[in-house]
């Protein structure tokens, strides 16, 4: 078994005074990807570029790239298929993430 | 139409605000429908908000120290006060603006979120104080049907019929043994300015609403249906299927009360049965063909109730 201290996020050390956190929306330090056992992959030639997995994806992976075609971030990517649920073209497939 | 709505246009898919309040590295399940409705709440209110939130699985899965993902001042409360909180940081406001400490033309919205355990049960006084006041803020209903974050309790907005682990089903029950609270209509009651119904699968009402219930002086209540993967036994995928099938089958209408006046905001004149929606979700697996045309029977109902209302008032 690793100490505490080992396997800590913080020690007891570097606490800020009172526990403040410092940094507005700091979660985005936490990358939630590692919960993935899907990974949502983007056909182009099928996306109108509507914008609605962008909307619907509860963890706000989606930006826009210079062509304007929705990209997920997978950093933060649960996996949960909304996207591709949500899809009118049947752009986005949802496939088994290799390790 | 209220005065205060005039210069808003309304939110159209072409011209969403590209703010992200709410940042991610949050931990809900895969697929919540609740952070989803949480997100595009603060996507419509923007950065000029000062939140609330009483606890629950949003509070859980955006605080987790030293992390956070309000990127808007926020404050955690108890599982029972965030309107009375929301109706205290709108009175100093008022009284900074007044001594002349804050600017008085500067527009700052205050926007209390809350379970629907935190508002139909526990909070219920605090929001019809708050309510009774008149104080000028948003209260936002984030309704997954249980006590989500304590692991599925029972709470008065789940449905008849559901499986929680207070509500468990078996040779002499059928699982939740009494009709959903209604929180919109007791809200309604208080005589506010502003009440309606939301679901994030249709995300431009949602947004709008929520923006107008911001704009309207004096308070507002939004009860926004959040379909929960982990505690209804769905699938994260089928969250905004669901939440589209909820309106379909007109489990939960979508409506606004203005001013006392109810007006249906997505008309169903095409019912699915509900039978689409229950047999999607384990929590009402068990349920019998005659349980589920005891649903369907009350479903009716409210809906030709709703309709009454939004005809007559
Ligand atoms: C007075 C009090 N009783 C109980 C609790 C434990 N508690 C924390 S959150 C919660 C349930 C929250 O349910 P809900 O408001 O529906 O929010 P959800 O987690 O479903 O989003 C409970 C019972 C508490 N914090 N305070
Ligand atoms: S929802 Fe589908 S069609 Fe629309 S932008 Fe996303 S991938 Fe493209
Ligand atoms: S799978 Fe879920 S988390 Fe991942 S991009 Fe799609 S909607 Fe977002
Ligand atoms: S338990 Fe339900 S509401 Fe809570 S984070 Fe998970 S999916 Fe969302
Ligand atoms: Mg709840």
């Amino acid at each position: 078994m690793p100490k505490g201290k080992d396997t800590a996020l913080i020690s007891w050390k570097e606490v800020p005074f009172g526990c403040y956190i410092l940094e507005p929306g700091n979660s985005v330090g936490f990358k939630t990807g590692d919960w993935r056992s899907f990974r949502p992959v983007l056909d182009k030639e099928k996306c109108v570029k509507c914008g609605q997995c962008y909307i619907m994806c509860p963890d706000m992976t989606y930006t826009q790239d210079e062509e304007g075609y929705y990209i997920a971030d997978l950093t933060y990517c649960k996996g949960c298929g909304i996207c591709a649920s949500v899809c009118p073209k049947g752009a986005i497939t949802m496939v088994v993430e290799e390790v | 139409m209220l005065k205060e709505w005039a210069k808003f246009k309304g939110f159209s898919a072409k011209n969403l605000p590209k703010e992200e309040p709410f940042a991610p590295g949050h931990r809900a399940c895969q697929g919540c429908g609740e952070v989803l409705a949480l997100r595009l709440a603060l996507k419509a209110l923007g950065m000029n908000v000062i939140a609330i939130s009483a606890t629950g699985c949003m509070e859980i899965i955006s605080s987790p120290f030293p992390y956070t993902s309000w990127r808007v001042p926020w404050l955690h409360v108890a599982f029972e006060n965030a309107a009375a909180v929301a109706s205290g940081v709108e009175a100093a406001l008022r009284a900074l603006k007044r001594k002349g400490r804050f600017p008085r033309n500067r527009r700052v919205d205050v926007v209390a979120f809350a379970g629907d355990g935190g508002t139909a049960d526990i909070g219920l006084q605090a929001l019809s104080g708050a309510l009774e006041r008149g104080h000028d803020f948003v209260y936002i209903c984030l309704d997954n049907e249980a006590y989500m974050n304590t692991g599925v309790q029972r709470s008065g907005c789940t449905p008849y019929g559901a499986m929680t682990t207070t509500s468990p089903p078996g040779k002499k029950s059928i699982g939740q043994m009494t009709w959903k609270k209604n929180v919109p209509a007791i809200a309604a009651a208080h005589g506010i300015p502003y009440v309606a119904t939301a679901t994030p699968a249709f995300f431009l009402d949602l947004m709008n609403k929520v923006k107008k219930a911001a704009l309207v002086e004096g308070p507002a209540y939004v009860h926004i249906y959040s379909p929960c993967p982990t505690g209804w036994g769905t699938k994260g995928e089928d969250s905004i299927t669901l939440a589209k099938l909820a309106v379909e089958t007109r489990i939960f209408p979508l409506y606004e009360v203005i001013e006392g006046k109810y007006y249906i905001t997505r008309k169903i004149t095409k019912p699915k049965p509900v039978e689409e929606y229950l047999k999607r979700q384990r929590r009402f697996r068990h349920l019998t063909e005659e349980e589920i045309r005891k649903i369907q029977a009350r479903v009716d109902a409210e809906y030709e109730r709703l309709l009454r209302l939004a005809e007559c008032l």
